[in-house]
This record gives structure tokens, sequence and C-alpha cells, in this order.
């Protein structure tokens, strides 16, 4: 796994997380562009799905393979649940749920980086 | 009686929807791998997983009798995260590996201790009886 990956996802979704605080403190829900923005991290998420995948098949490090897939899928995942978990109710909690995804997809790629240096389950 | 799954509610489902995926994974893989390793820890996180699944349903599906279940799933949850944080700093020997509730759940940002509390306060908020502002009339 790439640093430069990890950074570029942590930093897309750091972003998002701010965007949500903002509209959150203005208590305004979340407008398209907010989604446009999700959908770019969604997109650097995919892409390190790939990348990831493609990483373990060549590396000799001694990494589960069921773990370390597993996180990159469920990081796949989390955004468009928490997206249209949020659109069902367009208040505060919904904006707030939005955060939360981002913060997970963050706290997961902690994760992917200590799963991918060695230290297991 | 208000929805288990809209305002704050909604915020807690996805908490612990990510919680309930999270420790099941986690469980699942620790088994599978090396179950004889550390066999009460991954027991445990298999139960926790199986906690946090039910609340995740009982907060979605709404009613009485999930608002019931939910109180008592939390309520375990909460006995868990305090007696497996305090036996994993006590007798270490117990838990040569960790679980989701080990160490008051240092690994989840201690999340696991705070998330029983949230919970609680909510379905203390929601309880049958309480009509609360903005609830549609007999829902």
């Amino acid at each position: 796994m790439t640093d430069w990956l990890t950074v570029s996802v942590i930093a897309l979704a750091a972003i998002a997380a701010v965007v949500a605080v903002v509209l959150l403190i203005k208590d305004e829900p979340a407008q398209d562009r907010t989604f446009v923005l999700l959908g770019v991290v969604e997109v650097a998420v995919l892409v390190q799905l790939v990348y990831g995948i493609v990483a373990l098949t060549q590396t000799d490090r001694d990494i589960l393979p069921a773990l370390f897939v597993g996180y990159l899928v469920g990081n796949l995942l989390v955004l468009p649940i928490g997206a249209f978990w949020s659109l069902a109710e367009r208040t505060r909690a919904g904006t707030a749920v939005l955060l939360l995804a981002a913060l997970t997809v963050i706290a997961l790629q902690l994760r992917l980086g200590t799963i991918w240096d060695g230290s297991g389950a | 009686m208000r929805e288990l799954k809209s305002g704050p509610g909604r915020i807690l489902v996805f908490v612990y929807g990510v919680f309930a995926v999270a420790a099941t994974g986690r469980s699942l893989v620790q088994l599978g791998v090396d179950a004889g390793r550390a066999p009460l820890a991954y027991g445990l996180s298999l139960f926790a997983a199986v906690i946090y699944l039910v609340a995740t349903t009982c907060l979605l599906l709404g009613g009485r009798r999930a608002w019931t279940v939910a109180v008592v799933a939390c309520a375990i949850e909460l006995i868990g995260v305090l007696t497996i944080g305090t036996l994993s700093y006590v007798d270490t020997e117990l838990f040569p590996d960790k679980t989701v509730w080990s160490h008051f759940g240092q690994g989840y940002g201690f999340l696991p201790l705070v998330l029983p509390f949230l919970g609680l306060a909510w379905l203390w908020s929601t309880r049958p009886g309480v009509e609360r502002s903005g609830a549609e009339p007999g829902s």
C-alpha cells in the first residue's frame, strides 16, 4: 500500500468531515455539492480497493488476505450506506451521519495502515 | 411513541451498524484463523458482535417489543464493556489478544464505552408512554 493513496483518502475524507461540521453548525441540510464531494472520496476509496488487492497479490508480507480485503471492501461501503441513510432524514441527524461516515473512513484508513504494516487482527 | 430510528436514533443506528459489522468481521477472522490462541477473547468478540447486531436491528424495527429488547441489549453491552474493560486491566493473562470491549474499547476510541450510555439515554427519552413534540400521532 502506498502512503500517498492513504494520505489522499484521509485528506479528502477530512475535507468532507469539515464540510459536514460546517453544515451541522449552520443547521443546513447536505446539498448536491456535498454529495459530489463524498463521491470524490468514494472514487479515491475505489482506487484504493483495486490498488490494495493488486498490492496484496504482489507482496510477501504476512497479511491475512480476508482481513485486509475485508477492510478495503468495508471502506468502500461506508460512504454509500451513510449517504443513503442520511438522505432519508435531511436534518442535523442526517448530516451527523455523513460526518460519522467520513470519520469512519478515516478510522478504517488507519486500521488498514496497521494491518499492512503487519500487526494482525 | 417516537420512531426509534429517527433524529438522534438515526445517528445511533449508523454507529451501532458500523460496530456490528466491525465486531462480526473481527470475531470471524479471529476465530477462523486461530481460535485456540485466545478462545475467551474471541468468543467475547463474537458475543459483542451479536449484541451490536441485536441493538441495530431493534432500533431499526421500532415498536414496543423492539424497544424492550434494545434496552436489554444496551444493558448487557454496558455490563460487558465495564466487566471486560476492568478484567483486561486486572488480569492481563486472561486476554492474550484484544476484543472490542477490552481496555474499555481503547482500540475503538473508547466508543464502545460511550455507546451503551448514548443508547440507553436515547431509549429512555423514547420510552413507551412518553409523547414528544414532533411525534406523529399514533406512531
